[in-house]
């Protein structure tokens, strides 16, 4: 047992971490999600030569065969800085949904180009009045003599105005099934707007759009890939929260109210106490959903434990935050608040703290206690 | 980056479920699991039991019984214990005099002491807070005077638990109230219960039960060969005391033992015919529950992984803050499972309620201590605001 990062992970953190000091302030992400594409191009073409967009796909299709623990590094890093690129979306989701779905040629192509940073790949899933689930509802796929037509909506779909390809959750009869969809056609109308947390999506909608089936018939796809997208957002909000606490704990040390700094105060500094332990959870759990995937297979049981700690740490940290700092916490021109708004938006993705404790709550009588030690 | 146990570890934890599981008696661990008091002879048999194993005191010294051990094999040495009912050695024994004796004391007391310390041949208790001196525990008035080889104690100690039980007691006692700082005239000294001027009385708790008590000691001799380490350098092994004793106080095992144990009662058919658990609102805070539990334990795995020897990790705060706060909350779980029930915590043999419920109320009441000793939990805040976050 083991929960130290080795010479090679620390070196791909300290040069993910180099590079994003580099970059810009989480302040800017604002005009960064002000337009299309919603991301920092500059950047993502930075992290592609860096070798990150490519991490945990297989060599032989054109990614650098690295596991979930590479993939939890980078998106805890990006986490901290705040950093405006699809990483979550394009990699850690549809880039492993193609890899563990795609055909052959569909990954070779496909995920090449996503290493290369010359196309992004989305998962258009969520559909409007639904509750996270794994199914597509409304949105249906039809087979025709010409091949397959996709119908319906998906809203929001994560930078979907702006993705080179879309892989599309669409129902056919009773089951879910996933398509690859080119959103330069005829078929497919897209309207994308900024999110309160300074990422982008979209409302896409399809109308007999032509679709390409991703693979086989096999849907496992979308649960083993929601359990990496899982441990990834977990990571990703670690990082976050990591920030929001230093930058609280900073701000105590420097503002002067009273005459005295605000560290003087118990009141407060018990409650930046409270949050570091709350902290500390969040980075076992999520340290767990990462190494659990590196040794086994995708549990969504496990994921969901993560999560729902993740989701109450970010919660608390992310109010508690901004609370400590005050107005100015308030403010969009610092930084803290920006970090308490992705923390709610990781909160609502792929399952939030209600979806995660229901899934606990359905599997409490397989087991007597939680084990973890085997 | 390893979650799974070596196969070494992975065969250690299997010697100790095996050896916990299958050694010792039944009874008593049907006793504790039952949340019943163990005897005194019951709690001295269990420990001598363990010792002849060499598995009482695994932390100490290896020439005083220690065992080479990793710290994550201690860790599994002792959530095994934990999770098989067992009862864990007394910990002022274990945890607290013996660790400050094997580091500080001199080799006559080590020799003297510690093998009767491991098997329980001499019971110890904890002579630490005072009336006046609670969480602020420098500010004890319990004196010691030097007159010739001896020093005179005279003072009161409280919260002094299972002193009834005891044969020596281990007093922090003020031998110079001239220091500059008040941590600096601090002594640690060793007194035998049977020395004339000691006295205990019985505090009664809020369960019903006699687990605390007041010692004092009025003109009490104690032979000067009984100083730990150096006079007025008490503080010192006070705190090093602390430090171990704020990692023993998350015992994440046994909480999980009482998780799966109400998870248990949950599933009782109730006379309408349905189960608790049916319940998606009792199901959800159990599922909560096991959650918190978990990612409790996933830290304190971090901690033991990551530990350097002899040196208390700061985040051992994390431990006993977190690890009291859930203690609490699966008490409280229980009391309002056995709901209406949970009133008769006194009902007698005749009593159609069953064992569990009988108990609940008691076990939630008691369990409000720990949120109290071993520094209450908002020193621990203190603490983490102080020495972690550098507020």
């Amino acid at each position: 047992m083991d929960f130290e990062l080795d010479a090679e992970q620390i070196a791909l953190r300290d040069a993910v971490r180099g590079l994003l000091t580099k970059g810009s302030a989480p302040e800017s992400r604002s005009e960064v999600a002000s337009t299309e594409p919603g991301w920092d191009t500059g950047l993502w073409k930075q992290l592609a030569e860096m070798g990150v967009l490519g991490l945990p796909f297989a060599e032989s299709d054109g990614g650098m065969g690295a596991g979930p623990i590479e993939v939890m590094i980078v998106a805890q890093e990006l986490g901290r800085a705040l950093a405006p690129v699809p990483f979550i979306a394009a990699v850690a989701v549809a880039g492993q949904l193609i890899a563990h779905a795609g055909s052959t040629e569909q990954r070779a192509d496909i995920l090449g180009r996503l290493s290369e940073g010359t196309a992004v790949p989305v998962f258009a899933h969520v559909e409007p009045r639904s509750r996270w689930s794994g199914e597509a509802y409304s949105v249906l796929a039809e087979q025709d003599d010409d091949g397959w037509r996709i119908s319906g909506t998906k809203e929001p779909v994560p930078y979907g105005a702006a993705a080179d390809i879309l892989v599309v959750s669409a129902r056919v009869g009773a089951a879910t099934r996933l398509f690859l969809v080119d959103p330069e056609q005829r078929g497919v109308q897209r309207t994308g707007y900024r999110n309160h947390d300074s990422t982008r999506s979209a409302r896409v909608a399809f109308s007999a759009a032509v679709a390409t089936p991703l693979g086989g018939v096999d849907a496992a796809a979308i649960a083993d890939v929601s359990v990496r997208a899982q441990a990834a957002l977990c990571a990703e909000a670690l990082g976050a929260m990591e920030r929001a606490v230093d930058m609280s704990v900073d701000y105590l040390k420097t503002r002067k109210q009273f005459g005295v700094p605000l560290a003087a105060f118990q009141a407060l500094t018990h409650r930046a106490a409270d949050m570091y332990v709350s902290l500390e959870l969040a980075r076992s759990m999520a340290l767990y959903a990462s190494m659990a995937l590196a040794e086994g297979p995708a549990d969504p049981v496990i994921a969901a434990r993560a999560k729902l700690q993740i989701g109450r740490s970010a919660r608390h940290i992310g109010q508690e935050a901004i609370q400590l700092h005050g107005g100015i916490g308030m403010t969009a021109e610092y930084a803290v608040g920006h970090y308490a708004s992705r923390l709610v938006a990781i909160e609502h993705s792929f399952g939030d703290t209600r979806h995660q404790l229901g899934v606990l709550a359905a599997t409490l009588t397989d087991h007597d206690v939680v084990d973890v030690l085997h | 980056m390893k979650l799974q146990l070596s196969s070494d570890d992975a065969a250690f934890q299997q010697r100790m479920r095996t050896f916990f599981t299958t050694e010792v008696p039944q009874e008593i661990r049907d006793l504790i699991a039952a949340g019943r008091h163990l005897s005194r002879d019951q709690s001295v048999a269990t420990q001598r039991l363990l010792n002849a194993h060499d598995l009482a005191v695994p932390h100490w010294p290896a020439e005083w019984g220690g065992q080479d051990w990793s710290p994550l094999q201690r860790h599994i040495w002792q959530q095994e214990m934990q999770l098989a009912d067992v009862p864990p050695p007394l910990a002022f024994n274990i945890n607290m005099v013996g660790p400050v004796i094997a580091q500080f004391g001199s080799q006559q007391q080590q020799e003297r002491f510690l093998p009767p310390t491991a098997n329980l041949d001499i019971w110890w208790c904890q002579g630490f807070s005072e009336p006046d001196a609670g969480s602020d525990l420098a500010s004890l008035r319990t004196t010691a005077i030097r007159d010739g080889e001896d020093y005179v104690v005279t003072g009161q100690k409280t919260w002094t638990t299972l002193a009834q039980h005891a044969d020596w007691i281990f007093v922090l006692v003020r031998t110079d109230p001239d220091a500059p700082k008040k941590q600096q005239g601090i002594s640690f000294l060793l007194i035998d219960m049977a020395t004339p001027g000691v006295s205990v009385w019985p505090i009664e708790l809020i369960d019903g039960g006699h687990e605390v008590n007041e010692v004092f000691f009025d003109q009490v001799r104690v032979p000067a060969a009984n100083l730990v380490g150096q006079e007025n350098r008490g503080w010192d092994y006070a705190k090093f005391l602390l430090g171990n004793e704020r990692v023993g106080v998350a015992p994440t095992g046994q909480t999980k033992a009482l998780l799966a144990r109400a998870k248990s009662y949950a599933a009782d058919s109730l006379a309408d015919g349905t189960t608790l658990l049916d319940d998606q609102l009792v199901a959800t805070r159990i599922a909560a529950l096991e959650n918190d539990l978990l990612a409790l334990e996933l830290t304190q795995l971090r901690v033991v992984a990551n530990s350097e020897e002899g040196k208390p990790h700061p985040a051992s705060s994390v431990m006993k803050l977190r690890g009291t706060e859930l203690q609490q909350e699966v008490t409280e779980l229980v009391v309002d499972l056995a709901g209406p029930q949970s009133v008769a915590s006194f009902a007698g043999d005749d009593s159609e309620l069953p064992e569990w419920v009988k108990v609940a109320t008691p076990a939630y009441l008691n369990y409000r201590k720990a949120s109290i000793y071993g520094g209450s939990n908002e020193v621990q805040r203190t603490i983490i605001a102080t020495s972690i976050l550098g507020l």
